[in-house]
C-alpha cells in the first residue's frame, strides 16, 4: 500500500482493501468553455504531443471531426454541431470531447482487474496501463463513451489529464496550448467560481440558459464545461443530459457480486451439511440380488 | 466395455466427450470468476495473468459449446419429460432423504437429471450468445454498447446460475454411490441400475 499513499490514490479499480485517507489534496477541475472555442484543434495537437501519440490518417467523411471520433492514440477530439436555433440563426457549437474524470466513475467501478484504474486525490481518474487485461469492462461502465481499447497491444487508453504534468504543477497540454484561453485549469473551487462570472457575461449576451456542466449525477465531473445552452447538453454532439452509470452495470458489478458468492458457497455447503444429515446413497446387497433377478428373468413368473 | 457382472451405461466416446465438456466448465468456470469478483482475481494466475485469462476464456466458451452440442445430440431423447417425471418430483422429498421405497420407478434418467440437462442447454445458450455479444476483440463493432451491458449482466446471471446447477450435479454423483464409477468406467451395477433406474434396467432385461 505504500504506492498508494505516495501516489494518494483514494480509489483502485477491483480492491476490497482501502487506500490510506489521512492526507487530502484540494480537488482540480479542467474547465472546458464552449463559447470561447474556435475550434483549431491544437489541444488535439497537444495532447498526442505531449503523449506522444500519432492517430492513423482518416479519409475526409464531410465533417471538420478529425479524426471522426476517440481512439486508443486520440485521446481528445473536437465534435463540430452545426445547430439552428429557435430564431434560425446558425449555431457552431464546438465541444472538445474526452475523459469528464467523474468523481464517481463507472470504469472504475466496472473494471475487474485490481489497479487497474485508479482515483487520485485530486479527482483524476488515471488508466494504469500495465495493470489492464484489455477486458473493455471500462467501456460498458462508462457513462460518456470514453474509453477506447487498442487493437494492438489490446489496453484501453483514454485522457490521463495529464496527470504526468499535474504531479509535478504543469497543467494539461491541452491548456497550455489554447490559443483563446477557452480551456483552463486549476483547484476545482477556483474554477467554478471563474464559471460562474462566465456564465453571467453570457446571460448578458442574451444565452439565458448559460450554465456549468458540472453533472451530480457522476458526483459532478474533473472536467466541466461552460454551455451556453445548459439547458440541453445533447445539443453538443450529444453530451449526456443526465449523464450515470447505467443500472445495469451497477447489477453487474454492485450488489450481485458479493450475493452471488454467497449464494454458491451456500449451495456448496448444503451438498455437505447433506452429506452428514442424509448421508449417502449406498447400494444395498438386496439390490443387487433385485437386480440380477431381473436381469435373468427371474422376476418373470 | 463393462465388467463381468455389470451393465453398459457410457460408452468411452461418451465418456470422453462428457469429460471434455466437464473440463472446459471447470476453466470457464475459474477463469470467468476470476474477473467477477475482486477476491477471486488471483485466479486469473492459473491461466498466466489477466491478459491471457481475458483472453482464453471465449475459447474455452467455444470448445464447451461444440463439446456440449455433441452430448446433446447423443442424450436428449433420453430426456424428454413424462408422466413419470411429474410423479417423481412430487416425491422429491424422499429422494433427497434417502426413502425412496415409495418414490415412483424411472428410466433410464430422473427427472433431476433431466432438469439438470435442460438447464445445462438453455444456460450455456443464454451463455455462448451473450458471450459473443461482448467477446470484444472479434465482435465490438456488432452491437452497441447498450447492449453489451445487458448481455454482460444476463452473462454474469446465467453463469452464476449454471455453476449452481453444476454444483448439484457433482454433488448428486458424489451422493449416489455407483453413479461417479458410471461416467468413469462406464459400467454400473444390476443393484445400482434396480435402486435409481429400475424401469432403464427392466428394459435392458427385456433386450430394448
Amino acid at each position: 500500500m505504500t504506492d498508494l499513499q505516495s501516489l494518494d490514490i483514494t480509489r483502485r479499480s477491483a480492491t476490497t482493501g482501502t487506500p490510506p485517507d489521512i492526507r487530502h489534496q484540494p480537488a482540480v477541475a479542467k474547465l472546458i468553455d464552449v463559447s470561447r472555442c474556435i475550434g483549431c484543434k491544437a489541444c488535439q495537437s497537444a495532447c498526442m504531443e505531449w503523449n506522444d501519440l500519432r492517430p492513423e490518417m482518416e479519409t475526409f467523411e464531410g465533417s471538420y471531426d478529425n479524426p471522426s471520433d476517440l481512439n486508443p492514440a486520440a485521446w481528445t477530439v473536437m465534435r463540430f454541431t452545426e445547430w439552428e436555433n429557435e430564431a434560425g440563426n446558425l449555431e457552431w457549437l464546438i465541444r472538445k470531447d474526452g475523459c469528464m474524470h467523474c468523481s464517481d466513475p463507472g470504469c472504475l467501478k466496472a473494471c475487474p482487474s485490481p489497479g487497474a484504474i485508479v482515483q487520485y486525490a485530486n479527482g483524476i481518474v488515471d488508466f494504469i496501463s500495465e495493470n489492464c487485461i484489455g477486458c473493455g469492462y471500462c467501456v460498458k461502465g462508462c457513462p460518456f463513451n470514453i474509453p477506447r481499447i487498442s487493437q494492438e497491444d489490446h489496453r484501453a487508453y483514454k485522457c490521463t489529464l495529464c496527470s504526468d504534468r499535474v504531479s509535478v504543477g504543469l497543467e494539461p497540454a491541452c491548456v497550455k496550448t489554447c490559443p483563446t484561453g477557452a480551456i483552463l485549469f486549476g483547484a476545482k473551487e477556483d474554477m467554478t467560481a471563474w464559471a460562474q462570472e462566465r456564465i453571467v457575461d453570457l446571460k448578458e449576451r442574451g444565452f439565458a440558459n448559460a450554465g456549468l456542466y458540472d453533472p451530480p449525477e457522476v458526483g459532478g465531473t474533473h472536467v466541466m464545461y461552460v454551455l451556453h445552452h445548459a439547458d440541453r447538453p445533447s445539443l453538443y454532439a450529444g453530451l449526456p443530459d443526465k449523464p450515470r452509470i447505467d443500472p445495469l452495470v451497477w447489477l453487474w458489478k454492485g450488489m450481485f457480486k458479493p450475493i452471488a458468492l454467497a449464494g454458491l458457497g451456500f449451495a456448496a455447503i448444503a451438498g455437505f451439511v447433506h452429506w452428514v444429515v442424509a448421508g449417502p446413497n449406498e447400494v444395498q446387497p438386496e439390490d443387487e440380488v433385485h437386480g440380477r433377478e431381473i436381469l435373468d428373468h427371474k422376476d418373470e413368473k | 466395455m463393462s465388467q463381468p457382472g455389470t451393465i453398459s451405461r457410457y460408452t468411452t466416446a461418451q465418456r470422453i466427450n462428457h469429460w471434455i465438456t466437464a473440463g472446459c466448465f471447470i476453466l470457464l468456470a475459474l477463469s470467468g470468476m476470476s474477473l467477477f469478483h475482486p477476491s477471486l482475481f488471483f485466479l486469473t494466475d492459473l491461466f498466466g495473468g489477466g491478459p491471457y485469462t481475458r483472453a482464453i476464456h471465449p475459447w474455452f466458451g467455444v470448445v464447451l459449446l461444440v463439446s456440449f452440442a455433441i452430448l446433446f445430440v447423443r442424450f436428449f431423447h433420453h430426456n424428454l419429460w413424462n408422466r413419470d417425471d411429474t410423479a417423481w418430483i412430487g416425491k422429491i422429498d424422499k429422494v433427497i432423504s434417502n426413502h425412496e421405497e415409495d418414490v415412483p420407478d424411472v428410466g433410464r434418467y430422473n427427472a433431476g437429471q433431466k432438469l439438470v440437462f435442460w438447464s445445462m442447454t438453455l444456460l450455456i445458450l443464454v451463455l455462448f450468445v451473450t458471450g459473443i455479444v461482448i467477446w470484444d476483440q472479434y465482435f465490438f463493432g456488432f452491437t452497441s454498447i447498450e447492449v453489451k451491458r445487458v448481455a454482460i449482466a444476463i452473462h454474469s446471471l446465467a453463469a452464476v446460475a449454471i455453476i449452481a446447477v453444476f454444483i448439484a450435479h457433482v454433488y448428486a454423483g458424489i451422493w449416489i454411490r455407483g453413479t461417479m464409477g458410471g461416467m468413469l468406467h462406464g459400467s454400473v451395477t444390476p443393484g445400482w441400475a434396480f435402486r435409481h433406474h429400475r424401469k432403464w434396467l427392466r428394459d435392458l432385461a427385456r433386450g430394448r
